[in-house]
């Protein structure tokens, strides 16, 4: 039978505050030793109370707006209970009755847009090392700003999940509100999955797979599910409604804890905190911070850069701001050095945390539209602006200290041409040239390249060439 | 209170409240005494007087602390066993805030575990004895606090209410309690019992000790958002002129001597010209109910974090984490705590929620609102603190229901946050002391604490 696959996914997205959402730790653990950022707040001493992070309530709106959503003017914590030693308090503030982020949607680069149920504020959980015989816990993630964002059952493919995941993860870092760093859990998806034959006005019913930290990981989990499912349905068996979890390696998900076995989490408000009560101008404020988006750049940029580059390019929030502040002229030759030089070359990772100028890349642009730049050389310079050794040089001083400006004087050209045809070891191509033999013109073009150094304009070259040889005819 | 200066020195102040101290010992007031750091903070402030520096408002005060707020000095243990061994790294804002003034902690004082209690019988540490009565209670939770002030030991000593945990101890013993309004002092470094009613107040022999305190542990505080503005050295004192008293109270349920030293402390208002008015305030007859619902769900909660992860006590049966967490739990709370701890995550439990938590909610909504309305008919409401003086060791210790009987004129304050101040009212004929309580409007800490003079 055919089966129709619906999926709503939720992801935790770790906010990239300076300090921690209810105390003033370092909040990048980054390189740290374990328990290294760690206030007595977030460790849960006796008599401890939060402190509410402003930047992560900042933070938050700019994501809500990200994904197009309402802001709520009032929103508020409540307690999360459970026991684990990766939760010092022995709860989890998060927003279970009044969530800060009202609905939205998230418009995919298909055009497909998902809708958000919301998305609210809450703190991280620690992390556990288990050994033998002993378990090992570093709370330096413990209230570590998260935003939940839970989307509506929209989706109804693994290509579509895969897609809402990885644009979900553009608009938090265009937003600037995480850094997205995938491999260290800045960004977590809990995936729904649950199928229902085609035209059946019912959902069927389904099963959570936890913690996938790649969008890659989403799209399979998401296909195994439905192929899983599609196949007790076929025998006439039950789904059952659990939480599962996913192993990459064998590419399949497991039954982990079925919905009798759910924990019962106490929720309660959080009297530890005054609810967060926003103005109407405060929101405007924050939200008149965000930047393009990628739904902006792929109206902006429409017919100018190519599709399937501008959707390469929309990984790099970095680039994309910079194509925007190049002269309009030069976006789409910009565009495909950025997609095929600088993203092709081994140090892109570290050459996009410090990008060159606006100018430096206008200028570039522009000597190579004057073809004083070969495409060649073009590239080449490009890269050296991105060098940290000759960085803020300037294309043109670049491209004379590395004798690579072209010679487009076609009277010195001419001298140059007249030189090589006056020599010996070229009569023979002439000759065969005048014969109508044209592709001997290539083998002339190279003799005066090379007495040129290499700075001749092969283009105008040819021109001067095909010109002399025709006139002596 | 006596301040020390260059005739009475911080260390004679001292010295006098530790040996006294120990002189009373039988009466197990404290869980533990800091001789050796008490006279050496002593002999830096007489050091300071004798060079002419200027000293704090509470220089060399001895006082005593209730051992639920946290100081790097002695163990923090609430009376709790699951406390044990646990030193805090940081100082709670009230004790920052007293010691900058001069005052010096002589000892912890002894409290039900973790506040739960109205005798200080559930203490780890075994009960407090009553100052005027050894064989009856201390009142609690603060009962540590409250006889080390009744037995002039020191000038003051601090306490938390969460449901009268100041304000019964002070009545038992026939001194000052105050709970001020919620949020007026900072909540931060004290171990929380419910973080919605809990509030920071002191133990004294006069109103002007109290004033001075307040005047000096009051104020916002930005560890703590649930702290008010600082007000209350800004109120102006109100000029009262209509004292409300509660119809309900007067009735069999509370001890006759009590209700007659109300009725002579009504008698000297009148006489003072003060106009007496009856006030009917039907809904605070749910306020045990709702205290009993929202306060466990509290406690429950923030009980959560006593688990032998990462300090205090930890059972030697911990061999896997189900073990770790269940007996030390289990060895480190006393049965009250545990009851706390069951009704709460009952009236937590889904299904359950609305039923109980979020009802009782509503009641203390109806119960906030049932004050605004008598305040905007008195000035202020005098009330018995409890239904009867202090009782006998053990009497209630197996009944909880009449153990929770006691808080039923306290506990409504709590719920609507508005200021109370136990106030002495004489003795019975047994010469146990007799406690009222004047309750004012929220904000109304300082002009309420002034009108107690009236009454003396």
């Amino acid at each position: 039978m055919k089966y129709i696959p619906t999926i709503g996914i939720e992801c935790h997205v770790q906010l990239s505050t300076k300090t921690k959402l209810f105390s003033e730790v370092d909040n990048d653990a980054r390189g740290k030793e374990p328990n290294a950022c760690v206030s007595p707040v977030d460790f849960a001493l006796p008599g401890m109370l939060p402190r509410l992070n402003g930047e992560a309530v900042r933070l938050a709106i700019l994501a809500g707006k990200a994904m197009n959503c309402a802001i709520n003017p009032s929103s508020r914590f409540d307690r999360k209970h459970y026991f684990y030693p990766d939760s010092p308090k022995g709860y989890q503030i998060t927003q279970f009755y009044h969530p800060i982020i009202g609905e939205g949607y998230v418009e995919l680069p298909s055009g497909t847009k998902i809708r958000i149920e919301h998305a609210h504020l809450e703190g991280d959980a620690g992390k556990l090392t288990h050994f033998g015989s002993y378990s090992l816990v570093d709370l330096n993630r413990v209230d570590t700003p998260l935003i939940e964002i839970v989307s509506m059952p929209d989706i109804h493919s693994a290509k579509d999940a895969h897609d809402y995941c990885k644009e979900l993860w553009r608009l938090m870092r265009f937003a600037g509100v995480s850094y997205g760093d995938l491999y260290n859990g800045n960004m977590r998806f809990d995936v729904n999955v649950s199928i229902a034959p085609e035209g059946a006005d019912k959902l069927g019913t389904r099963a959570e797979v936890k913690n996938l930290n790649s969008f890659r990981s989403v799209e399979r989990a998401v296909e195994y599910e439905v192929k899983r499912q599609s196949k007790l349905l076929d025998k006439g068996e039950k789904v059952v409604q659990e939480t599962r979890g996913w192993n990459d390696a064998s590419g399949e998900t497991t039954g982990q804890r079925s919905k009798e076995e759910a924990k019962d989490y106490r929720y309660m408000p959080e009297p530890d905190l005054p609810p967060i009560n926003l103005t109407a101008e405060s929101i405007e404020n924050e939200a008149s911070k965000l930047p393009l988006m990628p739904a902006d750049y792929r109206k902006k940029f429409s017919g100018v850069v190519a599709d399937d580059i501008l959707e390469v390019l929309l990984d790099y929030p970095e680039l994309m701001n910079k194509l925007q502040e190049i002269d309009s002229k030069y976006v789409k030759a910009m565009s495909n050095l950025f997609a095929s030089v600088l993203l092709a070359e081994e140090k892109s990772a570290e050459y996009l945390n410090d990008l060159p100028s606006v100018g430096d890349l206008n200028e570039l642009a522009e000597m190579n539209e004057k073809k004083e730049l070969s495409s060649t050389a073009t590239k080449e310079v490009f890269l050296k602006l991105f060098d940290p050794q000759m960085k803020g040089r300037g294309a043109k001083v670049i491209a004379k200290e590395l004798g690579l400006i072209q010679e487009n004087d076609l009277g010195a050209l001419e001298k140059i041409v007249d030189i090589v045809l006056a020599k010996p070891e070229t009569q023979k191509a002439q000759e065969d040239f005048k014969n109508g033999e044209e592709k001997v013109i290539g083998f002339l073009v190279g003799q005066v390249m090379k007495e040129s150094k290499g700075k001749a304009n092969p283009s105008a070259v040819q021109e001067i060439l095909k010109k002399k040889l025709k006139v002596d005819k | 209170m006596k301040i020390a200066n260059s005739k009475v020195t911080a260390e004679r102040l001292v010295r006098d409240a530790l040996d006294k101290a120990k002189h009373f010992s039988d009466y197990n007031i404290f869980t533990f005494l800091d001789e050796e750091g008490a006279i050496k903070k002593a002999r830096e402030i007489d050091e300071k007087i004798k060079r002419g520096e200027k000293v704090g408002r509470l220089a060399g005060v001895p006082y005593a602390l209730k051992d639920n707020f946290l100081s790097p000095r002695g163990e923090t243990t609430a009376s709790a066993h699951i406390l044990e061994g646990f030193t805090s790294p940081v100082t709670a804002t009230a004790v920052e805030k007293l010691e900058a003034e001069g005052a010096i902690m002589i000892g912890r004082t002894n409290l039900d575990a973790f506040a739960h209690g109205s005798s200080t019988e559930n203490s780890y540490f075994g009960p407090t004895l009553n100052s005027h009565d050894k064989k009856r209670v201390a009142g609690g939770s603060s009962g540590g606090s409250a006889v080390a002030v009744a037995l002039d030991i020191v000038e003051f000593a601090t306490g938390t209410d969460t449901g009268g945990s100041i304000r019964q101890p002070a009545s038992f013993n026939g001194i000052y309690g105050l709970k001020p309004t919620y949020g007026c002092v900072s909540r931060y470094g004290v171990v929380a019992m419910a973080s919605s009613t809990d509030c920071i107040g002191f133990f004294t022999k006069s109103p002007d000790d109290m004033d001075l305190l307040m005047s000096i542990a009051s104020g916002q505080d930005p560890k703590d958002l649930t702290t008010l503005p600082d007000y209350y050295n800004d109120s102006k004192v109100k000029k009262a002129k209509k004292i409300g008293v509660v119809k309900d109270f007067d009735n069999e349920s509370v001890d006759k001597e009590i209700r007659e030293a109300l009725k002579k402390k009504c008698e000297l208002l009148k006489s003072k010209g003060y106009e007496i008015v009856e006030l009917e305030m039907p809904a605070l007859k749910y306020a045990l109910a709702a205290y009993y619902i929202i306060v466990p769900a509290e406690v429950a909660s923030n009980l959560s974090r006593y688990d032998g992860v990462r300090y205090g006590f930890r059972s030697e049966k911990s061999e896997d984490l189900e073990n770790l967490y269940a007996n030390t739990r289990d060895e480190g709370f006393m049965s009250e705590n545990k009851r706390r701890i069951m009704i709460g995550n009952f009236v937590l439990s889904s299904g359950f929620y609305d039923a109980y938590f979020l009802k009782a909610a509503k009641a203390r909504t109806l119960i906030v609102k049932e004050y605004e309305k008598a305040f905007s008919k008195v000035d202020y409401i005098l009330t018995p603190v409890s239904p009867n003086p202090a009782f006998l060791l053990g009497e209630k210790v197996n009944d909880p229901i009449a153990m929770y009987l006691e808080d039923m004129m306290s506990v409504s304050l709590n719920l609507a946050g508005v200021p109370g101040l136990a106030i002495p009212a004489g003795e019975n004929k047994n010469g146990l002391p007799l406690g009222l309580q004047l309750v004012g409007p929220r904000r109304s800490d300082k002009s309420l604490i002034e009108f107690s003079k009236e009454l003396i």
